[in-house]
């Protein structure tokens, strides 16, 4: 595999998207991300682990990079006494937080990086607590105490005020900490502050079974239980070296789209009401909720939790239920057009929708916007479609794509891929081939990493394992909102206050699956 | 405004009874309305605080005000203020980054403060367990009226769980005396 002028020769993992690993020494880490930059190539996820405890292991800083060919997890191997890494937010921009979580998890720094404030760790434990490595058990308890103030970066001049918003928020939210900066009604900037929901998933991985970490990889963000779970199971099977059931397959993807429609269902709902057209919302709501008892009815769970499990499915469907599926999906894909043209038609819902919460290409690029919100920003990238993994490939299909990456675009995209995953939803349904839903996974003789990456309702969900098949010793869940809340930040520039929950809601970002 | 009007005459009135608590509780589901207003003198007000949930729970507490559930029908409504609050509902194992947020919104409640604690986790962190982070289960922080069970409950366990919660700090006598 050639980057600009490096050349890995990277160990394929068994995947059915192409992911590659390699390793990269110290002097090259920032050239080699300049370089996937310069290509036009993502930094998808970038962690650390600690495997001092291993064979000639110590600490390591691993890279996604997303380039033409597929992903590649480089690994930065930084010995037993490694505590800094170069830094690679020149290039990646997005990374800063990334890195700032490692150096709470871990204490490795990125050098030289300006921005050291502690990104996860909020004051409830000691700043020289760091919960990653093997010497803490992750059990320990300390005191309660008051959180530590942060140092937010102040907006000054005449007539600038600040908004301190959360981290308890006025609706049903999850909670974060916005702090405006505003003259009169614009805003000049926002700042976030999260990592309020961080639980310790990631040393809680530590202490389960493989088999069962699919469950805690599905809570990781509940409204993407399937993208994250599928992912997750993705990664354990390439090092099991387990292929899937056809039948399988298609269920899985069946399901990732049924929780796709859910999602985009109930956001449509909420940006109309965001918008004071409460109709909309009422319209959505009962659709969505029609749509979450067929999931009740056919696998057993509203929000399809704990359905897709390592080497298949737990749930097979029945003749009965594809016909139930079939008319569900005609019922809705008429009801949407419906809706959607009474959208469309709205003078007072498309003068709040658009050319608002903008995000031009450009910044887009910049700042790694992925997933629905990407694409209505031009991006084209959609991994469902890029690398033709079955049972997407061969079904003719659509990306949703929009260049003005307002509100309103990202309505248009959410329309067009409610549409194209009801069409999906029915082919895969009628293309069901006979046979098993899961196999066993085969055993494994040493520890290896595995790989999961999926295109989820919000954007990539990847998961990294490192497992011999029965324990856990690392496993790393990516959100996409990780490259996603950043955006936000530059998408309100230049709006009113009250449009803030509106562009907020075109995104719908996850709290808890960044927070971990 | 032709094609949004139709679509309202057309889709009608789709809530549905609200739930039955079962012969533990001596008032008929249909009454519902009536016996908050009786026990609490107004409307049931709720707040709810995600303490670090999956945010699968938040989706199914947002599904109660759909119209199929319609809570504000049976005079609950959730508020934005914890002072306008006669209920906290709570979800999530409760992450020690919001263990003070949670108890400060607790303290600006006023009385009765019934606490409802929503979903597997919040009973001992569940899945998430209790670590350096996660105080595992919503009874350390807050004394707990009332947990629904579920990951995450659907929305008529949810009716069930808030009407129950109600009904065990006040319910029995005044039901029991009528």
């Amino acid at each position: 595999m050639q980057i600009a002028d490096f050349t890995f020769e990277p160990e394929r993992l068994a995947t059915p998207v192409p992911i590659w690993r390699a390793t990269c020494p110290v002097s090259d880490w920032q050239e080699v991300a300049h370089a996937v930059a310069a290509s036009g190539g993502r930094l998808v996820s970038l962690w650390g682990s600690d495997r001092r405890v291993r064979k000639a292991g110590g600490y390591v800083i691993s890279a996604a990079y997303a380039t033409a060919e597929g992903l590649l997890c480089l690994e930065l191997r930084l010995g037993q006494q490694g505590e800094s890494y170069p830094d690679i937010s020149a290039s990646f921009p997005y990374a800063n937080r990334m890195q700032r979580t490692i150096a709470d998890l871990l204490g490795l720094v990125a050098e030289a990086m300006e921005d050291r404030r502690p990104w996860l760790n909020h004051g409830a434990w000691p700043a020289d607590y760091f919960p990653l490595r093997h010497e803490v058990t992750g059990k320990e308890a300390f005191p309660a105490c008051e959180l530590q103030d942060y140092p937010f970066v102040r907006v000054e001049g005449d007539g600038v005020h600040e908004i301190a918003v959360g981290p308890v928020h006025a609706g049903i939210i999850e909670p974060g900490h916005f702090r405006f900066s505003v003259v009169g009604e614009k805003v000049l900037r926002l700042e976030e502050r999260l990592g309020y929901k961080h639980k310790g998933i990631d040393k809680r991985f530590e202490e389960m079974p493989a088999k069962d970490g699919y469950r805690l990889a599905g809570r990781v963000s509940g409204d993407s239980t399937v993208a994250f779970s599928w992912a997750y199971c993705m990664a354990l099977e390439s090092i099991c070296n387990t292929r899937t059931p056809a039948r399988a397959r298609w269920l899985r993807a069946l399901l990732l789209e049924r929780e796709r429609v859910a999602n985009h269902l109930g956001d449509l709902g909420a940006l109309a009401n965001d918008a004071a057209f409460t109709f909309g919302l009422t319209q959505f709501m009962r659709l969505k909720e029609d749509w979450l008892r067929l999931n009740q009815h056919l696998f057993g769970h509203r929000l399809l939790m704990d359905v897709v499990i390592p080497g298949g499915v737990a749930v097979d469907l029945e003749n009965t239920g594809i016909s139930e599926l079939l008319t569900q999906c005609q019922g809705i894909a008429k009801e949407v057009k419906n809706l959607r043209a009474i959208y469309e038609n709205h003078a007072g819902l498309q003068d709040r929708f658009i050319a608002t919460g903008r995000v031009t290409k450009e910044l887009a690029t910049t700042l790694g916007l992925n997933g629905f919100a990407g694409r209505a920003s031009g991006i084209p990238v959609d991994l469902r479609a890029d690398f033709g993994m079955a049972p997407y490939g061969g079904h003719d299909f659509k990306k949703a794509v929009h260049r003005n990456g307002d509100v309103a675009a990202r309505v248009t995209v959410r329309f067009d891929e409610i549409a194209e995953s009801l069409r999906l939803i029915r082919l895969f349904a009628t293309e069901l081939a006979p046979g098993e839903i899961v196999v066993p996974l085969e055993a494994v003789a040493e520890t290896k990493l595995g790989a999961g990456w999926i295109e989820g309702w919000r954007g990539e969900v990847f998961v990294a394992l490192e497992s011999d098949g029965e324990k856990i010793q690392r496993c790393h869940c990516h959100d996409p909102s990780w490259q996603n809340w950043p955006v936000l930040e530059h998408a309100v520039i230049g709006n009113i206050v009250p449009d803030f929950p509106l562009i907020n809601k075109s995104f719908n970002l996850s709290y808890a699956g960044p927070d971990l | 405004m032709l094609k949004t009007l139709f679509q309202i005459g057309k889709q009608g009135i789709c809530t549905e009874p609200a739930p039955d608590l079962g012969s533990d509780f001596l008032l008929p589901a249909h009454r519902l309305r009536n016996e908050i207003l009786e026990v609490l003198g107004r409307s049931l007000t709720i707040r709810e605080v995600d303490a670090g949930s999956c945010n699968a729970c938040e989706l199914e507490i947002h599904a109660t005000n759909n119209l199929y559930y319609n809570l504000e029908g049976l005079g609950i409504k959730f508020v934005a203020s914890p002072r306008h609050a006669d209920m906290l509902l709570v979800t999530g194992p409760v992450s020690r980054n919001m263990a003070m947020a949670l108890k400060r919104t607790y303290d600006a409640m006023p009385a009765p403060k019934i606490v409802v604690a929503v979903g597997d986790c919040t009973i001992n962190g569940g899945i998430f367990g209790e670590n350096y982070a996660c105080c595992g289960g919503v009874g350390k922080i807050l004394p707990v009226d009332h947990f629904i069970h579920g990951c995450p409950p659907p929305p008529i366990e949810l009716l069930k769980g808030i009407l129950t919660a109600v009904r065990l700090r006040y319910g029995h006598p005044i039901v029991q005396g009528k």
